[in-house]
């Protein structure tokens, strides 16, 4: 059955739009453009539009529809919260049930199906590397996010031969008995970045945590979400839920921002109850800071030579309020130096499928960013978003600055070594 | 809409920068009105030069033409009413200059106001005019509608702050009103009639602004009083002691019951009204000042006074004026907010007009604004559904806007005109002064082509 709200679902919320016009400030995609259909507000007549029968889902209304990162910086600044990113899920899902996979090429419309995609694949000439091919499941978001032949010169990491389940245990103990802790690595810390992961896991144990990875977790569905495929994101959620039940978890921690946001916040927002799973949900920088690692840190000597590193908000951590403690930890570590950047809290422009099909307007979109790392003199952008990392290092690539895009758990690790 | 014209318009901005497709006349049929009235094209300028063939060809055609930046406004300014081309300048977006000798900016009618505030605030540089919608609004939609805000207790509205303009007339000719000197007498003060026009006279393509040097530091109070005339008295004890804060912000009971216990700050259950007070300048006039306000007003009956000490603190204060407008709809779904201006000592009687003509009615009114300049956001509430409700409410406005001129104010201090308040402008204005300013929109746009149906009853439904 399918648990994904429908437009319909959203009437009342799509009516208490006052059309004020407060997220063109805020939204990643208009600033870039300066286009009404591409703000929150102009969607939103849109999709006021389709519920009077105005309008339907045709071509042009679907590009505007695609123009959207589904990043929510809009809902957070909005005085009525309207959840343009949650209608946006809906109307995408609306378009794909009415012309299923027809348009495919199009548009975000043009649904990924796994079977598709694989068939694109073979014949465009994809980047990702026939191993991660090999390596990542079928209904992973990786698949959705980095298969294209339309990004052509887009700076793609390097896939590590082991991926996190074939170097850690899908459950290890820890001698304090602290209780266990779950957690949710990702597509991303699973197959691109498994070091991280592990370094996550490393350091719950270190704090005296059992970790339990189920080997059943699948991909968190933001990319199905935003590709409007409503049938993966139920069955990945199930999936989920699921794979979490095999051990007596408290908490599932997450170390990448989209991840956090699916499993915890859009669960949250389907038509079922998933509310006993998402409540778990924790960004790791909020869990260390919650579990006493912040004044373990501060304690250490400070390094002399630190390195300087400046932070970049994930919109998926950004719009929960999940400011601060990323900040604090990076400030208590003994090796770097900290310093602000401006334009921290703006997108880093991949969001989802979006730089899939709009990877111009993607890279615009992060290259507002590229001014504030400049002028900060950092030699690190950390993060807390493996997504935003692989997104910051192509901008920075394409800006020919010297700065490399990391996550904050390697400079944690590098401390505590 | 004749393909003939939309071939020539193509000619000018290309086909990427125009579209009559159904789903764009829906993103630009609306504005924070949130009237909606479908345009036959939309149109993407990119600069003067295009604006003005655009103008010559509506004219020549006879089609009407609707200048459009950020489409926030409050009074329908940009709402194509007749249909015709919407002209979208969005895209002229560049600030051209910032002269640190001669503390002026120039710029493109598509900077957003508060982007213009940060670049001239890191070369310690200040632009004054602070309208809510700062951070989305555009400097262009600001001119035409002369943008006010909180901080125009001190520092005045946008008028006081440009220099000179670039505009296409109604006829497409590209003329330079004023300069980049603060003094100029050449010539009729052109300037002047083009800011607050409501797109009416003008394109506006380019903006010298002034600017003055970025205050030192600033401090922000919090007060609440027992009553609402205690703070209404206190606001004239302010400006009759002759000080001049940067912002005088007041709210009444019925705003404050829509905020309690949704703010950072505690708001006890004998709070009846709230003033926000904020002061800048050299850190050492600063204290000084402050000290004197909370004496001067210390016999107006507070509960409770408040001072941020630091930045964190002032946006605490702020964050109580920031909650009210999406606070308001818990009462009931319609909100007809307006937006009259009374001379500041006049605040308590307007308030006391306003409490009567809302038990007479029995309709809740919500009061808040900028009590400095006397400018009050007047919030009518009402469920429309209701039998009768829309007479209800005409009765209800006249009489806010009879009071308020009777008290020597006017209907709108900020909002403009445009749509909304059109069929109230003979209560303010006698038959000599409106057939005046329309013989000024004759004699510039003798076709009544740009932005036609506002501002001048007469003109709704078509000349």
């Amino acid at each position: 059955m399918d648990k994904n709200k429908r437009l319909k679902d959203f009437e009342g919320l799509i009516r208490e739009c006052v059309k004020c016009g407060v997220c063109q400030a805020h939204c990643p995609t208009y600033l870039v453009n300066k286009k009404e259909g591409s703000v929150a507000r102009g969607k939103i007549a849109l999709a006021a539009a389709l519920l009077d029968k105005e309008a339907d889902l045709e071509e042009r209304l679907q590009e505007d529809i695609s123009m959207c990162l589904m990043c929510g910086s809009c809902l957070d600044k909005c005085p009525n919260k309207v959840p343009t990113n949650e209608i946006v899920g809906a109307i995408r899902r609306e378009i794909t049930d009415n012309q299923g996979l027809s348009l495919i090429g199009k548009g975000v419309s043009a649904v990924l199906s796994h079977k598709i995609l694989i068939k694109t694949l073979g014949k465009g000439g994809a980047l990702m590397s026939p191993l991660l091919l090999k390596t990542v499941p079928e209904s992973s978001g990786l698949r959705l996010r980095f298969p294209s032949p339309v990004m052509k010169d887009r700076t793609v990491p390097k896939v590590p031969f082991r991926n996190l389940f074939e170097r850690v245990p899908e459950f290890t103990e820890a001698d304090e008995g602290k209780g266990i802790v779950g957690f949710f690595a990702g597509c991303a810390l699973t197959y691109i970045y498994p070091e991280i992961g592990k370094i996550m896991i490393d350091i719950l144990l270190r704090m005296g945590y059992s970790v339990y990875v189920p080997r059943s977790q699948g991909c968190c569905g933001v990319p199905a979400l935003s590709s409007g495929n409503g049938e993966l994101v139920t069955d990945l959620a199930g999936r989920n839920v699921d794979a979490f039940d095999g051990e007596n978890v408290e908490h599932i921690v997450t170390a990448c921002a989209s991840c956090n946001g699916g499993i915890g916040e859009h669960y949250r927002s389907m038509k079922a109850d998933f509310s006993e799973f998402t409540g778990k949900v924790v960004d790791f920088s909020v869990f260390l800071k919650q579990n006493g690692l912040f004044e373990e840190l501060e304690a250490m000597d400070k390094w002399q030579n630190g390195i300087r590193v400046t932070y970049h908000d994930p919109c998926h951590l950004k719009t929960q309020g999940i400011v601060d403690a990323p900040r604090e930890l990076l400030k208590n570590l003994p090796n770097v130096d900290f310093v602000e950047m401006e334009k921290a809290s703006s997108c880093c422009g991949l969001g989802g499928t979006f730089s899939l099909y709009h990877y111009n307007t993607s890279k615009n979109i992060g290259a507002i960013k590229l001014s504030g790392i400049k002028e900060s003199g950092a030699e690190l952008v950390a993060t807390g978003c493996p997504g935003c990392i692989m997104q910051l290092q192509d901008i920075i690539n394409h800006g020919n600055l010297k700065v490399k895009a990391v996550h904050i758990l390697s400079l944690l690790a590098q401390a505590l070594e | 809409m004749n393909q003939e014209i939309i071939k020539e318009l193509i000619e000018i901005v290309g086909e990427d920068n125009l579209t009559t497709d159904q789903i764009d006349k829906i993103t630009h049929s609306y504005d924070a009105t949130q009237k909606k009235y479908f345009p036959d094209v939309v149109v993407y300028a990119s600069n003067t030069e295009e604006i003005s063939r655009i103008v010559k060809i509506a004219n020549k055609w006879n089609v009407p033409l609707i200048p459009r930046g950020a489409g926030s406004g409050l009074s329908g300014g940009s709402v194509p009413v007749q249909g015709g081309i919407v002209l979208v300048l969005t895209r002229m977006d560049k600030i051209l200059e910032i002269d640190s000798e001669n503390l002026i900016a120039q710029v493109e009618p598509g900077v957003i106001t508060a982007e213009l505030q940060r670049q001239v605030e890191k070369v310690d540089l200040f632009y004054p005019p602070d309208p809510a919608s700062k951070e989305f609004s555009t400097l262009g939609g600001n001119v035409a509608e002369c943008a006010g805000g909180p901080r125009c207790v001190k520092y005045g509205v946008t008028k006081e702050y440009i220099l000179g303009l670039e505009v296409v007339t109604p006829t497409g000719e590209i003329i330079r009103t004023g300069g980049v000197t603060l003094k100029n007498v050449v010539g009729y003060d052109l300037t002047k009639l083009f800011v607050g026009s409501e797109g009416t006279l003008g394109i506006i393509t380019k903006i010298t602004l002034k600017l003055l040097p970025k205050p030192a530091a600033k401090k922000t109070m919090l007060i609440q009083f027992s009553s609402i005339d205690g703070a209404a008295q206190s606001v004239s004890a302010i400006i009759s002691e002759k000080i001049i804060p940067t912002t005088l912000e007041f709210m009444d009971k019925a705003t404050i019951n829509c905020i309690r216990g949704k703010s950072d700050i505690p708001i006890p259950e004998n709070s009846q009204a709230i003033l926000i007070v904020e002061v800048d300048g050299d850190i050492e006039t600063l204290e000084k000042q402050a000290e004197k306000i909370l004496a001067v007003i210390e016999p107006f009956g507070i509960i409770d006074t408040r001072i941020a000490e630091t930045h964190e603190e002032s946006e605490k204060i702020w964050g109580v004026r920031r909650i009210v407008s999406p606070s308001l709809g818990k009462i009931n779904p319609d909100k007809f907010n307006e937006d009259i201006v009374v001379p500041r000592s006049k605040v308590p009687d307007m308030i006391r007009s306003l409490e009567k003509i809302s038990e007479k009615y029995d309709i809740p009114i919500v009061n808040f604004g900028h009590a400095g300049d006397g400018n009050i956001h007047v919030n009518i509430m009402v469920d429309m559904q209701q039998d009768g409700m829309e007479q209800t409410v005409e009765k209800v406005m006249e009489e806010v806007f009879e009071a308020a001129i009777g008290l020597r104010g006017s209907i709108s201090g900020e909002h403009g005109i445009g749509i909304s308040k059109a069929k109230y402008m003979k209560m303010e204005l006698d038959e000599a002064t409106l057939s005046c300013m329309k013989k000024i929109k004759n004699a510039l746009d003798p076709g009544n082509i740009l932005n036609p149906g506002k501002i001048f009853i007469e003109q709704q439904g078509g000349v």
